[in-house]
């Protein structure tokens, strides 16, 4: 029997910093909700808005999945791995912290705001060596399950340490597709960009998110054109 | 003052993450790069908490688990993912029984 939850976009924890808005799905920085934690290994789901030249300074992490996906604008990324990368809107980027890793992230567009996705999974294995990746993702095919991350470095799209697979859909109002999923008792969350979407007979709308669990697969429908994050990952890790 | 100690083997990380811990006054962070710095560290002081960093290997992990379960029961032990996470200062308190309620 599937079980489901739906997280309305205005429930999301909101924090305004002035150079930074972002809505927290889960229980993040200030924002506290005990029953908002995570879903599965899925720990963060931030929708950051960064206004020009402004950013995250340079901060460490570990053992974490960190991707970003902008949505509008650009980001520029410095790491103690020497990288330094641009990452604009229609690309994905990968950062596995494992042992530790030091990076800053920056709105290097004076006039222009960046919002994107930050997405942070715990990984199935513990003190790896960091990595970064970053990719061009297809975001203009309609009305398919567009790949852009999984656990295998030979499949389609970024891939990180953890038993997750994300796609990126366009569906045209009136689609209904059905999303099987790769591994047993892996669930799904939907992050819906834009649109509206009826998933196992409930309606959501922009910003919304749904997860659902103990499924083989499911069944999503687009009410309007729509513009989706499917996020599958292990409920237990 | 509330005494956290910190393992970690990336001394950077864990030393930014003792000076976000002590940032608001509150508490008072001990560091530990290894096991056994660890173990002499919770003979030394009175630790409310305790959190797990990168870098430590998995046999170290459990014995060191061991001993606090043995000798130390009472004290929370957390696993933590930097300090530049969102989740430190949420994941201390929810581990201390210390955060208010929604």
């Amino acid at each position: 029997m599937s079980q489901s939850i739906i997280h309305k976009a205005n429930s999301r924890g909101a924090a305004d910093h002035g150079w930074l808005k972002s809505y927290h799905t889960f229980s993040f920085a200030g924002y506290y909700n005990p029953e908002r934690i995570n879903f599965g290994a899925l720990r963060v789901l931030n929708d950051d808005f960064v206004t020009g030249g402004m950013g995250f300074g340079e901060h460490p992490h570990d053992n974490m999945e960190i991707i970003s996906i902008p949505l509008e604008g650009d980001l520029q990324h410095k790491d103690s791995m020497g990288n330094t990368a641009t990452i604009k809107t229609g690309e994905i980027q990968v950062m596995s912290a494992g042992t530790g890793i030091y990076h800053s992230e920056y709105n290097p567009n004076p006039e222009k705001p960046v919002k994107f996705l930050q997405i942070w999974l715990f990984p199935n294995k513990r003190n790896v060596s960091p990595r970064y990746d970053q990719q061009k993702i297809d975001d203009q095919t309609k009305n398919e399950f567009v790949q852009i991350l999984s656990p295998d470095s030979n499949d389609s799209g970024v891939w990180i340490y953890q038993d997750a697979w994300f796609s990126l859909s366009n569906f045209e109002a009136g689609t209904s597709k059905n999303y099987k999923i790769h591994k047993e008792d892996n669930g799904v969350y939907i992050f819906l960009l834009e649109g509206s979407l009826e998933i196992d007979g409930k309606t959501i709308e922009t910003r919304d998110g749904f997860g659902i669990w103990d499924i083989a697969n499911v069944e999503i429908k687009a009410l309007t054109n729509s513009k989706f994050l499917l996020m599958e990952v292990p409920m237990h890790f | 003052m509330k005494k956290i100690l910190i393992i970690g083997t990336n001394e950077p990380i864990v030393k930014t993450i003792a000076r976000l811990i002590e940032k608001n006054g509150q508490f008072i962070a001990e560091t530990a790069t290894n096991i056994t710095e660890a173990l002499q560290t919770c003979e030394q002081h009175a630790l409310c908490l305790i959190l797990i960093g990168a870098g430590i290997n998995e046999a170290d992990e459990q014995q060191f688990m061991q001993f606090l379960k043995t000798d130390y029961p009472n004290i929370p032990v957390i696993r933590h993912y930097g300090g530049g996470s969102g989740l430190l200062y949420a994941e201390i308190h929810q581990a201390l029984g210390t955060l208010p309620q929604p």
